[in-house]
């Protein structure tokens, strides 16, 4: 396959899947800024959440200063000058998918045209009420151009390179939700059991589908260890970094070819670490320390991908 | 620009006494038994099959809508065999000639030293490329893929109006169209014997397998694209999948040792036909337009080398340029020894000092062309122009006389067509696609063009024309 078809294979489904979970995140903060939590100048702190999440505080301050509900919201859900919101990521979808139509079936092309063009349908200002609609909408678009994916395209290559790209940014989005909360958390973490802990947890938890999840897991009343573990090291949760990695190392193993072996052993290591670690190991390192080395082995990980398959270095000249 | 109807044309389905004519019977028969309205049911649902499927063409210009349909017609354009024969018979004479002529001028010349041709007209022609001077490709073939432009006047009267041998475009508005109207209209297939166009992309495929370097017995063929934002890219991508080849820019190649690769997943892959929809000023910036992102620098090298063939080749400008097109009849009789079997249109040439005055004397009766000029951008159609048009197009030709041709304005052939008043004659051309290998091949078909405004001569996309199925009838 052409390293520039892999490449926007690969950034297509990134670019969905950062859409889905920018919803999501938004979401979550929308229903905990319902919830009563003991922090001084709580409002502006919970408002940067969502921008560190998604790695765009940095642009957000210099555009508007101080975090604020309904400006944060505009800025990560519509703004199309913040590259990460999810205006400009259904947007980039759309122009990998366009430059790949002929690696793609009819009807994944359709589902991400038209999500377009209904986003674009949409009004520039969001009315508070339908912020939820909007939120559900994106989630959906997501859920419906995996489904068609996998019910319309051929199990080759293709199928590889965006399950990867979907599983890369899942990994890297759970690890950053669990991180930058159980930062916001932590205060209340002598107060584990209290109702406002049971709402802050479970609102996270909601966040990645997992709520249901753990009830039935657990039976118990939620602690952080656990939502850490249920996020982390079970396989059978379809947004923890263990079943991402599942399906990172099992795409890289499907891709032919001499190069990637990098790649390949580093999605390994990190693989086995999630596969026989424990959660223990991890609280006793630092639970932000652990998921801080995740994310750089994931960044080491889409920066050997990305050379390895995606890129067009002339390889021959510089043997 | 105003809409004075020419009254006297050629109409495709009614004859002069006002019969319709034979091939058109069985058609016509149809049309008339259809309920109200059907026609214009299906018209909509054709709509929304090329929206859907994503059918769309880029115009040049227009910023707020950049993916626009081309307009497609239901009413098919209908030839019968023996019309169609005789086309054929003549398009593939005229492909051959100017292959030849191609050949012969970046070779041994000798169309000039028999001075059929003067020297000028080729050597100091922008278009011609001194560096293929020498160079052999596979066949003698530098057009492999030619779009020739025809107009009819009368029942046998067809003219070629302009030879395309770069990168001529709307064949996948043939093969789309045939899709259509079989979608909508299986009744009529049932009814007719129409030759298919189908296998294009096979004979395609074909062509440019023959285009090979020799000793390679199983090429590696690819379609290279300028980018997803080129008006025509729906076609490459659609050519490219349908012959089930890579579709390439020229950021996925590079050249090592003159030979040319593209990277892929699994390392790089040498390729060695390139079906290249980007012009000769952009595919190599080491050899023409520096500034060119599109191209691969080193390709000219390596083509040079013969390791990598071009389809088309480098430097076929120079034959399909309009002040080349004059002479095509005698290439025709030069390296062929046969008569034209398609005439040309008369045209003035404006450099010369008796055509221009005699041009400008008559300008509200002509139409005016750019030498150079493509895709109905920068002419003038006198009969339809106001007086400020023309005095203002008067003093483009005035700067620089020799950059224009003129020719008299052509009664183009009428064909029935879907308009808001209901099935009227629009004027129509016809480009089929003439492939260029081993042998000389085409599909029965090609691009039925058709303006639809009432009058108007200008069946070009990018100037709101449309496109119409073309159905050749089996014997």
């Amino acid at each position: 396959m052409l390293s520039r078809t892999a490449d926007n294979l690969f950034w297509m489904a990134r670019h969905i899947e950062r859409a889905e979970n920018t919803a999501r995140v938004l979401d979550v903060a929308h229903s905990t800024s319902l919830l009563p939590l003991d922090i001084e100048g709580s409002d502006a702190y919970l408002w940067y959440a969502p921008l560190n999440i998604t790695g765009c505080a940095d642009g957000y301050e210099v555009k508007h200063g101080l975090a604020r509900a309904d400006v944060v919201t505009h800025y990560m859900a519509l703004d199309p000058d913040n590259p990460a919101s999810i205006y400009s990521c259904l947007r980039l979808a759309r122009e990998n998918a366009r430059a790949v139509r002929g690696a793609i079936t009819s009807e994944m092309w359709e589902v991400i045209n038209d999500t377009w063009l209904e986003l674009n349908r949409l009004p520039r200002q969001m009315d508070y009420e339908k912020l939820q609609d909007f939120f559900d909408w994106v989630k959906n678009r997501s859920h419906l151009f995996r489904g068609v994916t996998l019910g319309t395209i051929r199990k080759d290559i293709a199928l590889s390179f965006i399950k990867l790209g979907t599983f890369l940014e899942r990994a890297d989005n759970t690890a950053r939700i669990l991180d930058v909360k159980y930062h916001i958390l932590l205060p209340s973490v002598e107060d584990v059991g209290g109702a406002a802990d049971y709402y802050q947890w479970g609102s996270l938890l909601k966040s990645v589908s997992a709520f249901e999840a753990y009830r039935k897991v657990y039976r118990d009343v939620i602690s952080p260890q656990r939502v850490s573990e249920l996020l982390i090291i079970r396989d059978d949760m379809p947004r923890s970094l263990h079943a991402c990695m599942n399906e990172v190392e099992s795409a890289l193993l499907e891709i032919n070819g001499t190069s990637g072996q990098e790649a390949r052993r580093l999605a390994g290591e990190q693989h086995a670490a999630l596969h026989f670690g424990r959660i223990e190991d991890a609280f006793a390192l630092g639970l932000h320390e652990y998921l801080t080395d995740f994310l750089q082995n994931t960044a080491l990980l889409s920066r050997e991908i990305r050379d390895a398959y995606l890129s067009r270095r002339d390889t021959i000249l510089s043997r | 620009m105003n809409t004075k109807i020419l009254k006297k044309y050629f109409n495709e389905m009614y004859a002069d006494n006002g019969e319709v004519r034979e091939i058109y019977e069985p058609y016509n028969h149809w049309l008339k038994e259809l309920p109200n309205g059907t026609l214009e049911r299906r018209n909509a649902e054709a709509e929304l099959l090329f929206r859907r499927l994503g059918i769309t063409f880029a115009v040049y210009g227009e910023t707020d809508e950049a993916e626009r349909l081309i307009p497609f017609d239901i009413v098919p354009r209908i030839f019968g065999a023996s019309e169609w024969q005789r086309l054929e018979r003549g398009l593939k004479q005229r492909v051959k000639a100017l292959n030849a002529f191609l050949h012969d001028i970046y070779h041994d010349q000798e169309i000039i030293k028999a001075g059929v041709i003067n020297a000028h007209q080729v050597l100091n022609n922008g278009l011609y490329r001194p560096e293929m001077q020498g160079i052999d490709l596979p066949n003698q073939v530098y057009a492999h893929i030619a779009g020739i432009d025809l107009v009819r006047v009368a029942e046998n009267d067809f003219y070629v109006l302009e030879d395309n041998l770069r990168t001529p475009s709307g064949v996948s508005y043939m093969l789309e169209n045939r899709k259509t109207m079989m979608r909508l209209f299986p009744e009529l297939f049932v009814k007719h014997a129409i030759e298919p166009v189908e296998h294009y992309p096979q004979m395609l495929l074909d062509t440019l397998r023959e285009a090979a370097p020799i000793n390679i017995s199983d090429p590696v063929i690819v379609v290279m694209t300028p980018g997803a934002y080129n008006s025509a890219y729906f076609e490459h991508a659609f050519l490219a999948s349908q012959m089930g080849v890579e579709l390439v820019e020229g950021q996925d190649m590079f050249v090592h040792q003159q030979k040319v690769y593209m990277h892929t997943t699994e390392g790089p892959q040498q390729v060695h036909v390139i079906y290249r929809r980007v012009d000769d000023d952009f595919i190599d910036p080491r050899v023409f337009r520096a500034d060119s992102s599109l191209g691969v620098p080193g390709l000219m090298d390596a083509y040079y080398s013969g390791n990598v063939a071009l389809a088309n080749g480098v430097g076929t400008g120079v034959a399909d340029d309009k002040s080349t097109y004059l002479f095509v009849p005698d290439m025709i009789r030069f390296y062929l020894g046969e008569e034209p079997i398609l005439s040309n249109v008369p045209t003035w040439r404006l450099s010369e000092p008796e055509d221009l005055s005699y041009v400008l004397a008559h300008l509200p009766e002509l139409v005016i062309k750019e030498v150079q000029g493509s895709g109905g951008y920068g002419m003038l159609v006198g009969p339809t122009s106001s007086k400020e048009e023309i005095k203002a197009y008067k003093q483009r030709i005035l700067a620089e006389p020799a950059k224009f041709i003129a020719q008299p304005t052509l009664a183009l052939s009428g064909c029935p067509t879907l308009v808001e008043s209901g099935v009227a004659p629009r004027h129509v051309d016809l480009r089929p696609f003439v492939l260029s290998g081993k042998e000389v091949r085409l599909v029965s078909g090609g691009l039925t063009r058709v303006a639809l405004s009432e009058g108007s001569l200008v069946v070009n996309s990018s100037q709101g024309g449309g496109t119409k199925d073309t159905w050749v009838l089996e014997d």
